[in-house]
């Protein structure tokens, strides 16, 4: 292998040019194409991958058929749910970790009074969030499930939020005041960015971040409003307080934890039989509606990957095929100026195979220096997606490790694929008729 | 060591049937040197081609060194090629990338033989052709009459029992051409089989026998 790697670069150089606008080739289709899958994949990426097919939101029809909707909505579910739904998924307790939520927005005040009231997004929900989730901890650990019925003061902060009005300090079993309410810090999360934010899909699921979470039921003794919308479909939020928990208007996201196919399967009976009971309680007045989404699904679902990225990776994929077809003519050209050589060596003993795997080694070095121009194409790809993309997305335009070995493999893949049929046809080459042409 | 019998060579198309060989019949022993001779397309060079396991016959039998070639695969022809023929070309064929010393280990990495052994080999070759201190050149940097002995180099280095030349002293001028005529006449005596072709009745002469083909037949012998 070594031996046809040295054959290689000497073939290489021995006509930069037509070296040069193959690796350019290969380069500028890499180049496009892995600019888009970066951002493709940062948007459609697992984002907790080992737990995704266990963690499901179940979804409920509160409204019911709709006769005038568009066909295309017909089966339409709310993606969140009513207070009455939400606490009664909550009370029946059918998974094996369960966890409502809604995001508010909180104020804190610093112990240092001089300086000013913090505002940060908080996130109110039960204590199962943190081990469904498998969120990490540097100091402490979340609230207890004690602490959730007795609706405790309590709170867990992100790292970040910790290290701006800590310094980074372990600050469990210190105070922090919300408001005008004292709450007592129990944990401090570790880094966690899942991206995208999948428990909370929505206007900022790639760029935005908790940076407190507080018990649900604290919370709604506070009477914390949701920062998110309301969808009350034409029946009104109620009034006060008391209103909105018990109107029709969904605004809890809720997420459960299914280990098995058993605990699916009877979570789905589960849910399907609380719709009925809605139903004969008189409450819906419909056959039940619902859904049981894992995680890949939920995203799915809710088009977290914009057709617009979606199409944009198609249409770089043409080009890099393109691009692999233009390859394929340079490699043919190039594959066929070696025929004497190849004539010869068949004439000193090299089998078809053996001419083939120089021809390939020579196109998967291509390949690598391909795939090297394309990461840098990829990085200022990446640059000028960021001026013209929405800074949601923009923030997917990171260029990780990771893409530098998918662009290298892509690379490889291309060129190799590109390389079969001028390294088949070099090997056709009929060293007789070449050496009575001398 | 070479031994064709009422062995032909067609090239047809969808109009024509050429003959380049026709029923040519012809023994070679071990350690001969022989000259085949003969007319611009009389069939030399098919004759080394097919001798040299490039070209498959249409018809008859060939056996190298007892080897019957017949519906041979292409990699044990090409086993044969590399083990048992070293080829010398008009036009030298080196490969210009290479220098040569890596002109000369072609063969040997076609071998699989250690990188030890290559050395030994190489090394000694480059001795006997006199270019020891050129290993680290390229053909480009060197005469024509260099170059040639380079081939022969390439062409020895396997130890073939065959050396198969094809006018190799086409391209040289008459004092370079002696040079090499001398060198295949030094490697004959050390042993090898030799078969030459050639259009130059003094270098034929030089030969233990002479063949003449004419249209594809063997016309003296």
């Amino acid at each position: 292998m070594s031996y046809y790697f040295n054959l290689a670069l000497r073939s290489l150089r021995r006509n930069i040019a037509l070296t040069a606008l193959m690796i350019g080739a290969i380069g500028i289709g890499i180049g496009a194409s892995m600019t888009m899958l970066t951002i493709f994949r940062a948007a459609s990426g697992d984002p907790i991958p080992g737990k995704s097919a266990q963690l499901f939101v179940p979804q409920i029809d509160n409204v019911g058929p709709q006769p005038n909707a568009p066909a295309e909505t017909q089966d339409f579910l709310p993606p969140v749910l009513t207070y009455l739904d939400a606490t009664g998924l909550m009370q029946a307790h059918a998974a094996v970790r369960q966890a409502a939520m809604y995001p508010v927005s909180i104020s804190i005040t610093p112990s240092d009074r001089s300086r000013n009231p913090l505002q940060v997004d908080a996130r109110a929900t039960y204590s199962d969030f943190f081990p469904m989730f498998t969120v990490p901890f540097r100091f402490g650990g979340p609230w207890t499930k004690t602490e959730d019925d007795s609706h405790a003061a309590v709170v867990v902060l992100t790292r970040a939020l910790n290290d701006l009005l800590f310094g980074g300090a372990n600050t469990v079993g210190q105070n922090l005041t919300i408001g005008d309410r004292t709450y007592r810090i129990v944990g401090v999360l570790d880094a966690w960015h899942p991206s995208p934010r999948f428990y909370d899909v929505g206007g900022d699921t790639f760029s935005g971040e908790d940076q407190l979470f507080l018990p649900f039921t604290r919370a709604l003794d506070e009477q914390m409003p949701t920062v998110a919308a309301l969808f009350c479909n034409g029946t009104g939020a109620g009034t006060g307080w008391d209103g909105l928990l018990h109107s029709n208007c969904v605004w809890i996201r809720f997420w459960v934890e299914l280990p098995t196919a058993h605990d699916v399967a009877s979570y789905n009976t589960f849910l399907h039989n609380y719709a009925a009971e809605q139903r004969q309680s008189g409450r819906f007045h419909w056959p039940p509606h619902v859904a049981l989404r894992n995680v890949m699904q939920w995203l799915s679902y809710n088009h977290v990957v914009p057709p617009a990225v979606d199409t944009l990776t198609n249409v770089s994929f043409a080009l890099l095929l393109v691009c692999v077809l233009n390859a394929v003519g340079l490699m043919l050209a190039k594959f066929m100026a070696s025929t004497g050589m190849v004539c010869v060596r068949r004439a000193l003993g090299a089998t078809r195979p053996a001419i083939f795997a120089q021809f390939m080694v020579e196109a998967g070095v291509i390949g690598l220096l391909g795939g090297a121009v394309g990461i840098g194409l990829t990085k200022l790809g990446l640059v000028s997606c960021r001026a013209v993309l929405e800074k949601d997305l923009s923030l997917l335009t990171r260029f990780s490790i990771s893409d530098v070995l998918i662009a290298l493999a892509l690379a490889l893949a291309a060129t190799l694929l590109a390389g079969l049929y001028p390294a088949w046809r070099a090997t056709q080459a009929q060293p007789a008729s070449q050496l009575k042409t001398q | 060591m070479l031994k064709m019998r009422r062995l032909s060579k067609v090239y047809r198309t969808e109009v024509v049937e050429t003959y380049a060989l026709r029923e040519l019949t012809l023994e070679v022993q071990e350690g001969e040197f022989v000259a085949v001779m003969g007319p611009s397309g009389s069939g030399k060079t098919t004759f080394l081609t097919i001798a040299g396991l490039l070209e498959e016959l249409s018809a008859g039998e060939y056996w190298l060194d007892s080897v019957d070639t017949r519906g041979l695969s292409d990699r044990k022809r090409s086993r044969l090629r590399n083990e048992k023929i070293g080829f010398v070309f008009q036009s030298f064929n080196l490969i210009p990338d290479l220098n040569v010393y890596d002109n000369v280990e072609v063969p040997l990495r076609y071998r699989g033989l250690r990188a030890s052994e290559r050395r030994r080999r190489i090394d000694a070759v480059l001795e006997r052709v006199g270019l020891s201190s050129r290993a680290r050149h390229y053909p480009s940097e060197m005469s024509g009459g260099q170059q040639q002995r380079v081939a022969i180099a390439r062409a020895l280095v396997g130890e073939p029992r065959l050396l198969l030349a094809d006018e190799p002293t086409g391209n040289l001028d008459t004092q370079m051409a002696r040079g090499v005529m001398e060198l295949l006449e030094d490697i004959h005596r050390r042993g090898a089989t030799i078969v030459m072709v050639t259009h130059d009745p003094d270098l034929a002469a030089r030969a233990q026998r002479q063949v003449h083909v004419t249209d594809g037949q063997i016309v003296s012998c």
